[in-house]
């Protein structure tokens, strides 16, 4: 996509703009695993539940770091909310993604939910609703990597990897290495591609 | 997919993969505490049933109602039908009622294709007449790719896998069955390597066109089958004597303990149901551990749960 490390607010051909790199990438994970671990006592009773596609590595890695700095193991799992959608009815049927909880259930434990982006606040409603049929956690959290505003629902992040204030007719992209071969957030303009 | 599910032949490989992909997917609600889903809320499906039916009916009755749709429930008997209305004239008024979806069994080979020109909502065949059941075929191509596939993260197969290379033999009355139709077409198409076998009395009229083998001797082709697929003899469509004796055919065409053992140790035995025990399948072949029948009932809702969902759960593809 690109050929030299992207420097933030570097400005690529295609009029995009990279505003995080791999390393703020990489410390912004750092310290949110950090904050859970905090805010969670120590990872006590966590599971992790990535929102598919981009939601699931990033949840896997919020845990290898948990792990790596208290040694707690924290169970991750993913949960697909492409059926409990609100706009289903506005393009046709999309393909599923995966649904796994740790074996450990959720039950009586803190879940926190992690994805990319949030910007409407539906995906992580429909995320609750899933959850919901799943079991009755004793606390549900939202840990997200960018936070791009103009929610539409009363919904807040607990963890935020990165604020950006952003236009409506912009859109983030968010490339990781596990589903993209390279870790960058992008910003550009709405029907253009990077 | 296309807007009507009529024949297997309306399934691309892609269409068809996506379809049991989904399935895998929709196969982990069976397990959960709550086994409902929010996805068709406001849907109405409609099962016009002409023919009796156990299985077809309430799994279809399940898969709508797990998918959170309503369901209304039409069988011939006891309706109007009795009164001489027609199969439009049906239709028409169940689609005023608000139907999206209708699901139909029919005596008629073709009928579903007429009502898919009469209504606006998504017609999906659950059997017409000779003709075909593909959601049969799609329930026993999931049921296959699930217990032949080695590896796949959720028990059901590699996402994506298609059939290639499964060697399928089916065995009995192909004559009168649209489970063996769907079954070559959609099998066929997912690069499994079908052998119908059948005497040549039960064979349909231009079977050599179809996508398939001939055989009339099952022993020469069980060494070599992934899948023995029976089909029950289905004595009411019969208005010609086909075989000399129930005996007979059971001696030739039966599966029994012994051919069940010259089978491959992989290999399974189906059956699409209702069963002749003691006439196509031997009762401890059918309650042997490779018999997947009651898999393929368990399969069934979530295979028409995944076609409710890709037909009706999102918006129309237009365009």
């Amino acid at each position: 996509m690109c050929a030299m490390t992207p420097q933030p607010g570097h400005e690529l051909a295609s009029g995009w703009k990279a505003v995080l790199t791999p390393e703020e990438i990489r410390r912004a994970l750092s310290r949110l695993a950090h904050e859970i671990l905090e805010r969670t006592h120590g990872g006590d009773g966590v599971v992790l539940l990535g929102i598919p596609t981009r939601g699931v590595p990033l949840a896997r890695r919020l845990a290898a770091r948990m792990s790596a700095f208290e040694g707690v193991a924290v169970p991750v799992g993913s949960l697909d909310i492409t059926l409990h959608r609100d706009d289903l009815r506005l393009r046709p049927a999309r393909a599923l993604g995966h649904t796994e909880v740790p074996p450990q259930g959720i039950d009586g434990k803190t879940v926190v939910l992690v994805d990319d982006v949030l910007f409407s606040g539906r995906t992580v409603r429909a995320a609750l609703d899933a959850l919901n049929d799943l079991g009755r956690p004793r606390a549900v959290q939202l840990a997200v990597l960018v936070d791009r505003g103009h929610r539409e629902l009363p919904i807040r992040a607990d963890y935020v990897g990165k604020n950006l204030p952003t236009a409506h007719r912009e859109v983030i992209r968010v490339l990781l290495e596990e589903t993209d071969g390279e870790d960058l957030v992008l910003l550009g303009e709405r029907g253009t591609t990077p | 997919m296309k807007r009507h599910l009529i024949s297997a032949a309306d399934l691309s490989r892609e269409d068809a993969i996506g379809v049991l992909d989904t399935a895998a997917e929709l196969a982990s609600v069976a397990g959960r505490p709550i086994r409902k889903l929010p996805t068709l809320r406001g849907r109405t499906v409609v099962n016009l049933f002409y023919e009796d039916s156990t299985r077809t009916r309430t799994s279809f009755e399940a898969a709508a109602k797990r998918l959170s749709a309503d369901v209304i429930n039409f069988s011939a008997k006891g309706s109007s039908v009795a009164k001489g209305e027609s199969l439009k004239d049906t239709a028409l008024t169940l689609e005023a009622m608000g139907a999206d979806a209708i699901v139909i069994r029919h005596p008629a080979s073709g009928a579903p294709h007429r009502l898919a020109g009469w209504v606006t909502g998504n017609v999906i065949n659950a059997g017409d007449g000779t003709h075909e059941h593909p959601t049969q075929a799609l329930l026993d191509a999931f049921t296959m790719r699930q217990r032949l596939a080695s590896g796949g993260a959720s028990g059901s197969g590699p996402a994506g896998a298609g059939l290639d290379g499964v060697r399928v033999t089916i065995v009995g009355d192909v004559l009168h069955s649209r489970v063996a139709r769907s079954n070559v077409l959609l099998l066929s198409e997912l690069g499994a390597e079908v052998t119908l076998v059948a005497p040549p009395t039960l064979m349909p009229y231009a079977v050599q066109t179809w996508p398939c083998d001939i055989s009339y001797d099952l022993d020469a082709e069980l060494g070599k089958s992934d899948v023995v697929m029976m089909l029950r003899v289905q004595h009411e469509r019969m208005n010609a004597a086909y075989f000399p004796s129930i005996r007979e055919y059971r001696r030739r065409y039966g599966l029994d303990t012994a051919r069940m053992a010259r089978l491959p140790d992989h290999a399974i035995v189906m059956h699409p149901g209702p069963m002749n025990r003691g006439v196509e399948i031997a009762a401890e072949v059918a309650d042997s551990p490779r018999s997947t029948i009651v898999a393929q009932v368990a399969n069934g809702v979530t295979v028409r749960m995944a076609v409710l969902y890709l037909m009706l759960g999102g918006a129309e593809e237009t365009s």
